[in-house]
């Protein structure tokens, strides 16, 4: 009976984000890798069968334990479109969602439930300093996803372009280092210098270009191009004009 | 030495003691040039000119104080070309009598024609009254320019082999990061990638940096030369790439190691992938050998030390890199 009237309420209020109404959502699209309550599964041979999750194209397969990692990582995997990954292997990438947004939070604060992990950071890139993120950026970041943030290759992984990343995704990335990435702690990148590399990935997302033209901000060979292409014409010009001389 | 300034004093006497030829007596096919001492002078000077530019070049490469190289490389070159030009220019203009000849060439049998273009061309030097010194002038701006464009082939070789060899890393060394801060083993997390430097040396140094991390004790397979080289799970490698010296500054760690690919130190240039917990180990790219590795220890205040220098030379591989291992 009581189970009855949690339902029911539960559907009367489909939107509201409880970890009750979240817990719902993660039976339907996450119990199959990370196992009942989130207790993760990494044998491939214990693998839950099935599932409601199946109907959109989502496999059964391993997942890491939810335990304690908490809205943080929760709501990174949630809002970038990494999860629900379509199969076990697969490197997650940023894409369409394919939970609502109300679903999303329940889902959130269902994970945030399952154990003491850390909330969702709240950074303030606004009061880093350009100059203090670029460098960090290049020490730290730029190996991978390139000084201009337009991703690159790892072997066997591709680091993504940071263009769509907002300040809360890369606050959250830096300290979950989601897939290959690294993490890194407050030790290596206080929260203050998170702030100024977040401003500084923010800027890359909108650079001003000197030239006017972007060149695909590619770095020096385009610009090269360019450049030798305007000076060849040029040269080409003091030759004609020095023909004519020659000429009269 | 003595041999080289022998040289040297032998062409000059070549090139400036030689007798002149007696000027021909009648030929004049030319019209007279009116002398013009102050255009060959201009000409003579901004030929030394060009040459002092590029005698530049060497003097920016070698001496390491001066700032902004690349720039003042590149001005010295620059100039000197373009002295060099100005001073041909000048001498074309107003010192080399110019007579143009417009038509076709005749054919062979006509040695007469021959003779009298191949006068013209003798006469064509009549302007100059200072021969020897404009010609000096040309062979050191041309000498110049030639040193200066030879000169970055030096860069081609390992002329400081001994600091591949030769770390600033010693028994019982700490391990700083980039603050002058010790390492601390229980700051050193899974999963992350830390660098550091000997306690008190030149950070710039080519055997300085390292790259730390920490790996499951379990997942270790250090064998032979390396064996115990970690202390507790924590490896140290240098961070030069054993393949073109880059900087390796990628860390392939696996958030969830049953279904993404293992730990990995990765360099961004070639993309040369080493083993962290076999030794370094190549295991794809274009290194030829494995990242050299810092044994390590824990000393009773939870810092890392170093128990002596690599195994193996840091730094880009070269003719003979096997050939010897540093001194502990």
């Amino acid at each position: 009976m009581r189970r009855l009237v949690v339902i029911l309420l539960l559907l009367a209020l489909p939107g509201v984000a409880t970890a009750a109404n979240g817990k719902q959502v993660y039976g339907r699209y996450c119990v199959m890798c990370h196992g009942p309550n989130g207790v993760g599964n990494s044998n491939p041979n214990a693998v839950v069968g099935g599932g409601p999750a199946r109907d959109v194209g989502i496999e059964p397969g391993i997942g890491p334990s939810l335990r304690n990692v908490g809205a943080r990582a929760a709501d990174f995997y949630l809002r970038t479109g990494y999860m629900p990954l379509k199969r076990t292997g697969l490197q997650p990438r940023r894409s369409r969602l394919l939970l609502s947004s109300g679903q999303i939070d329940a889902l959130i604060t269902y994970v945030a439930s399952l154990g003491d992990g850390p909330p969702v950071p709240r950074p303030q890139p606004e009061q880093g300093t350009l100059s203090e993120g670029q460098h960090l950026f290049a020490s730290n970041c730029a190996g991978c996803h390139q000084i201009m943030a337009r991703g690159g290759y790892v072997t066997h992984a591709v680091p993504p372009p940071l263009g769509q990343a907002s300040a809360t995704e890369i606050a959250e990335a830096v300290r979950i280092g989601p897939y290959v990435m690294p993490r890194f702690s407050t030790r290596q990148i206080s929260n203050s210098q998170l702030d100024s590399l977040i401003r500084y990935v923010q800027w890359t997302q909108h650079p001003d270009d000197r030239g006017g033209l972007s060149l695909w901000r590619i770095g020096p060979v385009p610009e090269g191009l360019v450049t030798w292409f305007f000076g060849a014409a040029a040269l080409v010009a003091v030759c004609l004009v020095i023909g004519r001389r020659l000429h009269e | 030495m003595s041999r080289a300034r022998d040289a040297l004093l032998a062409g000059l006497v070549l090139l400036l003691g030689r007798r002149r030829e007696p000027p021909r007596p009648d030929a004049h096919l030319l019209p007279p040039v009116p002398k013009q001492p102050r255009a060959e002078t201009a000409a003579i000077a901004l030929l030394f000119v060009a040459a002092l530019c590029a005698a530049a070049f060497p003097v920016v490469y070698f001496v390491d104080a001066i700032p902004a190289k690349t720039q003042y490389l590149g001005l010295s070159i620059g100039l000197a070309l373009l002295f060099l030009a100005a001073a041909l220019i000048v001498a074309a203009e107003s010192v080399i009598p110019t007579e143009e000849l417009a038509h076709a060439y005749p054919p062979d049998e006509h040695q007469e024609d021959e003779e009298y273009v191949a006068g013209l061309v003798e006469e064509s030097g009549k302007g100059f009254t200072r021969r020897g010194l404009f010609k000096l002038g040309l062979f050191s701006a041309g000498g110049a320019l030639g040193v200066a464009a030879l000169i970055p082939a030096v860069s081609f070789g390992p002329l400081g082999v001994k600091e591949f060899y030769g770390t600033s890393w010693r028994k019982g060394r700490r391990l700083v990061d980039e603050n002058d801060v010790p390492l601390r083993a229980a700051d050193i997390h899974e999963k992350a990638l830390y660098t550091a430097f000997p306690e008190g040396a030149d950070k710039e140094e080519q055997g300085s940096a390292v790259v730390v991390v920490r790996l499951p004790q379990a997942s270790l397979t250090l064998s032979g030369r390396v064996e115990g080289y970690d202390a507790d799970g924590i490896v140290a490698y240098s961070k030069l790439c054993t393949h073109a010296g880059c900087a390796i500054s990628l860390y392939r760690a696996p958030l969830f190691a049953p279904d993404e690919p293992l730990p990995a130190l990765v360099c961004p240039c070639h993309y040369s992938t080493f083993d962290p917990s076999d030794g370094g180990s190549v295991t794809f790219g274009p290194a030829g050998r494995r990242l050299p590795m810092l044994p390590l220890s824990v000393d009773g205040k939870g810092e890392l030390r170093a128990r002596g220098n690599f195994d193996d030379s840091v730094g880009p591989s070269w003719w003979g890199v096997r050939e010897r291992r540093p001194s502990p």
